[in-house]
């Protein structure tokens, strides 16, 4: 498959899903599968049994060196200093005007040492926004192409993946990493994910990924393990209420109105950082907009860039919108006005020139039995 | 390999004809290019269509695609069962899966392909 402008990328595992007979799609300029057996029955696989997901395409950006932790706080909108070695932290790199450039997961790998994996999308972005801050004494390297990732995500990932790997599982907490071996290669294996279930997000060198892909799945045969898709991830990120950089934030959106103040801290350790004044005032103050999870109440799907209608005229546009596989429901995202965001308020999604119902609702909508 | 009883279009739907009265659904190439169906809009009984005439949508989770009806003819019946469970359509796209019948006008289609012809038309476009 090749776009009328270039070749596109493919991962270490793009043959792999050649073999299983994957739809492709272009995405962010790479090649990826988008779904395998089709989308509802892997998105319903990862929510009762486990799925296997090439990520390969994002970003791993390494900032190492003296001073490593004084830039990354200053560029930065979670506080690093919270981080042990072997822990790692949802954060977002927020421009002057408080919204972001990217959402990001920064991880520590020792006082100096740290990964700051970042969108596949936004990999030269970041790294020229980055440079631009001056790191002066440490390097900031981009190391994506010596990285594959291979997501695990589901209720039976932790049993499918222990034996495969010499690393304690159970011991390894939520948003936390450990080195060591996965199917006989080494590996880093973090305890997060994209989709709302338990899971586990596997970094290899690109030559491992297929042998590691092909034994996760024998490993998993008789669990239920499926390989999935782009469009699974997509609905099922959705589901959990987690953001996509691109679509529900982008650099016009603050933080605070993305609805992602919990990782902005205003804490004495964290100091200065881009965006802190806005961010700051808006957590005290409040924002003008909020980024709110809806439902259809009518029948319709919402998709993204549809036009919102409130009691008092336009408001935006849907930010995602899809049916959801689990829920069995059409759900989606927004921004409202803060004076019309509470929950239970009705309003009007334009699908495709008819105006039909929604109403504001709690999220995240769908939340893991614990 | 597309059932030879009936009658293709473009627009990757087809109608089998019987005497006056026509059934119209989406091909089994439509239904994989969707992916799983979520969603269907159909019109009411009584609606008049040209032939080409645009007469519903169907959604799946990624996308929406129109209908278009490859002959002219008044709406006599709709699938309802298509509402509570729209995956029909991927399973059984030329059975359960149909999604209108209409009383034919005259001109029955004469611009349609033949099963032949469609898998000729779909194998030049998948490419």
């Amino acid at each position: 498959m090749e776009t009328a402008v270039g070749t596109l990328r493919k991962t270490p595992l793009n043959p792999v899903h050649r073999e299983l007979g994957a739809k492709m799609v272009a995405f962010g300029g790479w090649e990826m599968p988008v779904e395998y057996s089709g989308l509802i029955s892997e998105h319903m696989a990862v929510r009762t049994a486990a799925g296997v997901f090439d990520v390969s395409h994002m970003g791993e950006l390494e900032v190492e060196g003296p001073g490593a932790l004084a830039f990354l706080q200053r560029v930065t909108s979670n506080d690093v200093g919270k981080l042990q070695d072997g822990q790692a932290q949802y954060s977002a790199l927020p421009l002057p005007n408080g919204a972001p450039a990217d959402d990001v997961i920064v991880y520590r790998r020792g006082p100096e040492r740290f990964l700051v994996v970042v969108n596949a999308a936004n990999i030269e972005k970041d790294l020229r926004w980055l440079e631009e801050q001056s790191p002066s004494r440490c390097t900031v390297r981009n190391r994506s192409d010596d990285y594959a990732l291979i997501a695990l995500q589901g209720p039976r990932a932790q049993p499918v993946l222990q034996g495969l790997t010499g690393l304690d599982l159970s011991s390894l907490r939520y948003y936390h990493f450990a080195e060591g071996d996965v199917a006989g290669h080494s590996a880093t294996v973090s305890r997060t994910g994209y989709t709302g279930e338990d899971g586990f997000e596997i970094f290899v060198a690109p030559d491992g990924a297929p042998d590691v892909w092909r034994k996760l799945l024998e490993a998993g045969k008789d669990s239920g393990v499926v390989p999935a898709g782009l469009g699974a991830r997509d609905t099922l990120r959705l589901e959990a209420k987690m953001c996509l950089y691109g679509n529900d934030m982008d650099e016009t959106t603050t933080l605070v109105e993305a609805g992602l103040g919990w990782i902005v801290s205003l804490d004495e350790s964290k100091g200065d950082f881009v965006g802190r004044g806005v961010l700051e005032s808006q957590k005290k103050g409040g924002a003008p907009r909020k980024l709110v999870g809806f439902e259809m109440v009518d029948r319709g799907i919402a998709r993204h860039g549809y036009p919102v209608y409130v009691s008092d005229g336009p408001a935006g546009t849907v930010t995602s919108g899809s049916y959801a596989p689990f829920l069995q429901k059409s759900i989606g995202l927004c921004y409202l006005p803060a004076a019309r965001a509470a929950v239970g308020t009705p309003f009007h999604v334009d699908i495709r020139g008819r105006k039909v119902a929604a109403r504001v609702v709690p999220t995240p909508f769908y939340k893991r039995p614990q | 390999m597309e059932p030879s009883d009936r009658r293709y279009s473009k627009q990757h739907e087809w109608v089998k004809l019987e005497g006056d009265r026509g059934t119209v659904g989406i091909t089994d190439f439509a239904q994989n290019q969707l992916g799983d169906v979520v969603f269907l809009e159909l019109p009411e009984v009584g609606r008049k269509l040209k032939a080409h005439e645009r007469f519903g949508t169907v959604e799946s989770v990624k996308a929406v695609s129109e209908l278009f009806s490859p002959v002219g003819g008044e709406v006599v019946e709709v699938n309802a069962a298509l509402v509570a469970k729209p995956e029909t359509v991927n399973a059984d796209p030329y059975g359960a899966g149909w999604m209108i019948r209409l009383k034919l006008d005259t001109g029955k289609g004469d611009d349609l392909l033949d099963a032949p012809q469609y898998a000729d038309y779909v194998a030049k476009e998948a490419k």
